[in-house]
């Protein structure tokens, strides 16, 4: 097992202090259930999931509260079981300081667990598999939090060469992947056997940095027993070099198996993928066991008395995590993740969440603020350790520069962000705070462009619609007039037709008849002023009667012909 | 001599035959500048620029007839843009065609809409659904904030609400240098 394996290198990298020994020492604790679970809705990469609860609802632990949503999405479950006091926005886990909608739970003290049930995926089909994953919540725990069950697709060969298990681990004070190495290796390759499975994948290389010998004996001795009961060689434990980030996924593939991905590019069209060795555990509780991911493996460190990682519940309050450690007095901040990668927290009453590997606690004496940034001397330091081979001083430049379609066109979204470039930066620039910045305003304005297309698509389907009702509307109102004209004109033909029936000859004459009676009655009847009237008041109407007619000669050319 | 002029003659037949094939075989659809300033337009064809609608705009632009600081859902952003694309001097935005807001969509009051269907035939996107005598609603991820639906509403139940920032829509700030306040020693 130990054979040879050739390791191959990666860029750049780093060595800075690890400060990993204050949070081995002691064995993995359960962290207590706190009063009260602030369980966020959006706890992975992608659509965020529709709430599934309501306030005053009792649920139970490993009961789903939140349902994927959309192509790219997780569920995400209840951690233990009470009752729903609230569906509302909280504060998250984000630099932001913006909340997001949340579940509030009160546990009941009971631990209810829903009933459990392992699933059978060798009787399923891959997708069954793969949706079974989503509604068990079951994402990437490195960090990155993808939905995993999009990452178990073989991709276009329908196999994979290499499974690649992330023990790396390369960031200062986080030893949450070695500890669950050292104690749960069994359970580890478990769900690397299932992932295997699914990918078809020739060989499990598990990747750990050579400066965690507990774990790669434990996992090696874990990798001996599989392969013994498999009958083959296939799982095999490699100690890479300790230099930071080994723990890339990008850079671990590269020490392993020499496969640079190039950019834009999947690892699974060259055969490799790549999960970090919590994923593997939650993998293997989730199809052996039946538990939806609820708890991970979390690392306090920094500023307290006794770092530890602990066995934490989504949504346990980061304070009372930080309380059972002794935080030292003098601490003012909490980082979520790492000092190189890490994000700062709003608040420590901010939950615990899929994403949450380390709790950092932070102090000025332990990261002291950073002196004042200097003008860039173009030293070339960054690009010598940036580790995924880019150009760190120029990104800056056109970052800081707000011309970001430059920036972009070195390549700014391959930066992993690992901070390698700002920590040897001799004027000390937060290089990798001008990426995010860079990074989140392409992307807005990607989001703006969109949206302006998709106006633009329905405003011009909005014109053409309106054209289309005018000329319909106008086909109508033509059909309408010729019909009328027809109808007319068939009128006038009857009209003119002569007369054929003996009975409408009689209609007819009947009808002068009439005619004729009223005419002759017409001429007998006189208005009653105009009998009896004396000689002067039959001129005084003779003489209205010729200034009327006059008057009407006189108007004549003024009006119009037709009137 | 005569050898001269007809061989200046076939050329000229023959590269003018040429030219006039490629401007036939090679025709260019539409005008490519109109296309290239509407994509930099915001496309809220709110009508503020005093064009009906982004497209006309583009058209008065690329014939000169229009200023390219007539568009404030564009900002000085898309002026800037505009400024590049063209070769033209950067110009605030002018102030008879509106001023600069944040982003908002519009909202309609559910228990003042009378389902008078005003707004709907206002509305250039087609973001406003509903019937006549039915509750009309908006659907804020189609809005584009254009305001052409407020005049119209006879009873004034529409309003722009600001789009409130999200976890998802939170950008990174520009990194900036803290300055700390020195105390001054007093001797």
């Amino acid at each position: 097992m130990s054979a040879l394996q050739r390791l191959f290198g990666f860029h750049g990298g780093v060595k800075p202090a690890y400060h990993k020994e204050a949070s081995t020492t002691a064995p993995i604790a359960v962290a207590p259930t706190p009063t009260r679970l602030v369980i966020p809705l959006h706890q992975s990469i992608g659509g965020p999931p529709r709430p599934l609860v309501k306030p005053g609802e009792r649920v139970l632990k490993g009961q789903r509260i939140g349902s994927a949503d959309g192509n790219v999405s997780s569920a995400v479950h209840a951690s233990t079981s009470g009752t729903v006091v609230a569906v509302e926005m909280c504060l998250m886990p984000h630099t932001s300081g913006l909340s997001a909608l949340c579940v509030v739970i009160e546990p009941d003290g009971r631990d209810e667990w829903i009933a459990l049930q392992a699933f059978d995926y060798r009787a399923a089909t891959p997708t069954q598999t793969r949706d079974y994953l989503r509604d068990a919540g079951v994402v990437g725990l490195g960090g990155a939090v993808f939905p995993t069950y999009l990452k178990l697709n073989a991709g276009k060969q329908g196999k994979l060469e290499t499974l690649v298990l992330n023990g790396a681990e390369c960031e200062p004070f986080i030893t949450c992947d070695d500890v669950l190495m050292r104690e749960r290796a069994d359970a580890i390759l478990r769900g690397a056997v299932i992932m295997r499975e699914m990918l078809a994948a020739g060989q499990v290389l598990v990747g750990i940095e050579d400066n965690k010998p507990e774990a790669v004996a434990a996992m090696e001795a874990a990798a001996r027993a599989v392969n013994a009961a498999s009958g083959d060689d296939a799982i095999r434990v490699v100690a890479v070099p300790t230099r930071y980030p080994a723990g890339g996924a990008k850079q671990l593939i590269r020490v392993l198996t020499g496969i640079e991905v190039p950019h834009g590019e999947r690892s699974t069209d060259y055969g490799v993928q790549c999960f970090n060795v919590g994923t593997a555990y939650a993998i293997h509780e989730a199809i052996e066991l039946g538990q939806p991911l609820i708890s991970r493996i979390v690392t306090v460190a920094g500023n307290v008395g006794h770092a530890r990682n602990y066995q934490v519940l989504f949504g346990t309050p980061m304070k009372d995590l930080i309380a059972l450690c002794a935080p030292l007095p003098d601490s003012d901040r909490v980082i979520m993740g790492g000092p190189m990668m890490g994000f700062l927290m709003p608040a420590d009453q901010v939950p615990v969440v899929k994403a949450t590997n380390c709790v950092l606690v932070g102090s000025k004496k332990l990261f002291p603020p950073p002196p004042p940034e200097m003008p860039c001397i173009r030293c070339g330091e960054c690009a010598k350790v940036c580790p995924a081979d880019l150009q760190p001083f120029e990104m800056y430049w056109f970052s800081r520069a707000r011309i970001f379609g430059k920036a972009q066109e070195y390549n700014l979204f391959d930066c992993i962000e690992c901070g390698c470039c700002a920590y040897v930066c001799p004027s000390r620039i937060p290089l990798v705070d001008y990426y995010r910045f860079a990074k989140s305003e392409i992307w807005t304005r990607e989001v703006e462009k969109e949206a302006a297309d998709e106006a633009r698509e329905r405003y011009e389907f909005r014109l053409l619609r309106e054209e289309r009702e005018k000329q319909e509307k106008a086909a109508k109102l033509a059909a309408k007039t010729a019909a009328g004209r027809e109808k007319a004109a068939a009128a006038v033909a009857e009209a003119q037709k002569p007369a054929v029936t003996p009975e409408e000859d009689a209609k007819k004459a009947l009808i002068a008849a009439a005619l004729e009676r009223v005419k002759t009655q017409k001429e007998l009847v006189h208005p009653e002023n105009t009998v009896d009237l004396t000689p002067e008041q039959q001129a005084e109407v003779a003489a209205i009667e010729a200034r009327r007619a006059e008057i009407r000669e006189m108007a004549k050319p003024h009006l119009r012909q037709d009137d | 001599m005569l050898e001269a002029l007809l061989v200046m003659a076939l050329g000229a037949i023959v590269l003018g035959a040429a030219l006039g094939y490629a401007a036939v075989r090679f025709r260019v659809e539409g005008d490519p500048l109109v296309e290239k300033i509407d994509a930099i337009l915001p496309q809220t064809q709110c009508g503020q620029c005093g064009f009906p609608g982004c497209k006309p705009y583009a058209q008065a632009i690329a014939k000169g007839e229009a200023e390219i600081n007539q568009c404030p859902p564009g900002g000085e952003e898309g002026i800037h843009k505009l400024a590049d694309l063209l070769g033209r001097e950067f110009k605030p935005l002018s102030a008879e065609h509106g001023i600069e807001k944040p982003k908002s969509v519009a909202l309609i009051n559910e228990q003042t809409c009378i389902g008078c269907t005003l707004c709907i035939q206002a509305c250039p996107v087609d973001a406003i659904v509903g019937a006549a005598k039915q509750m009309h609603t908006v659907v804020a991820s189609q809005c584009t904030g254009c305001e052409l639906c407020l005049p119209p509403c006879p009873v004034d139940c529409i309003t722009m609400e600001p789009l409130a920032e999200s976890v998802e829509t939170w950008k990174w700030k520009y990194p900036v240098v803290r300055l700390h306040p020195v105390q001054k020693e007093t001797a």
